[in-house]
């Protein structure tokens, strides 16, 4: 088992300046990650990039899933403004 | 991964134009996931093919490497990964997947 704070901590050492949230229950996560590192990268190679932080969790199976939602600063800020 | 086992895979992308690496098969997904990718591709009514990771262990670890990509299923439109569940749902979602789909089918 694992917890969503740990999850957090592994995303953020990859991506140091992002703003992670994570939620799960132990084997499956749920994560919102927003970071100027994804702009101008497709949606594959901003979550490729996110995996990349996750590689051994997710190859021992300590994580069975992660959904990824990944936004840049403006995609979050136009997504939140209603 | 082995030489062989990359063209095994280059050589499955070369002759099925929508692949899917899941879970089970499209009659009996073996998993969540893998069965919300089947539930978008027969909405959209296109001609795929699936290729059960369950049956054959050394494409479903060569698989991840061969994508960069550490979760199953796996979508290739016209031998380009395209995602996995959550990106399919989102491009289904946005109609670009039903285009993707449709220009890979008409090249």
């Amino acid at each position: 088992m694992i917890s969503p704070q740990e999850v957090e901590t592994m995303i953020q050492s990859k991506l140091p300046e992002a703003k992670v949230q994570v939620a799960g229950d132990g084997q499956h996560f749920e994560a919102v990650i927003v970071s100027a590192e994804f702009e101008g990268k497709s949606r594959v190679k901003q979550h490729q990039l996110v995996y990349s932080a996750l590689t051994e969790a997710m190859a021992s199976d300590i994580i069975h899933a992660i959904a990824l939602k990944t936004y840049t600063p403006q995609d979050w800020q136009s997504a939140n403004r209603v | 991964m082995t030489p062989e086992l990359k063209a095994k895979i280059d050589n499955l992308l070369s002759e099925n134009k929508v692949l899917v690496f899941m879970k089970g098969s499209k009659l009996m997904p073996q998993c969540g996931f893998s069965n919300n990718v089947v539930q978008i591709l027969n909405t959209l009514g296109v001609p795929y093919e699936t290729v059960d990771v369950l049956e054959d262990y050394e494409i479903r670890q060569g698989i991840k490497e061969y994508s960069n990509w550490p979760t199953i299923p796996q979508i290739y439109i016209n031998g380009e990964f395209v995602g996995g569940s959550d990106i399919a749902i989102e491009l289904y979602q946005s109609g670009e997947l039903q285009q993707m789909v449709e220009v890979a089918l008409a090249s």
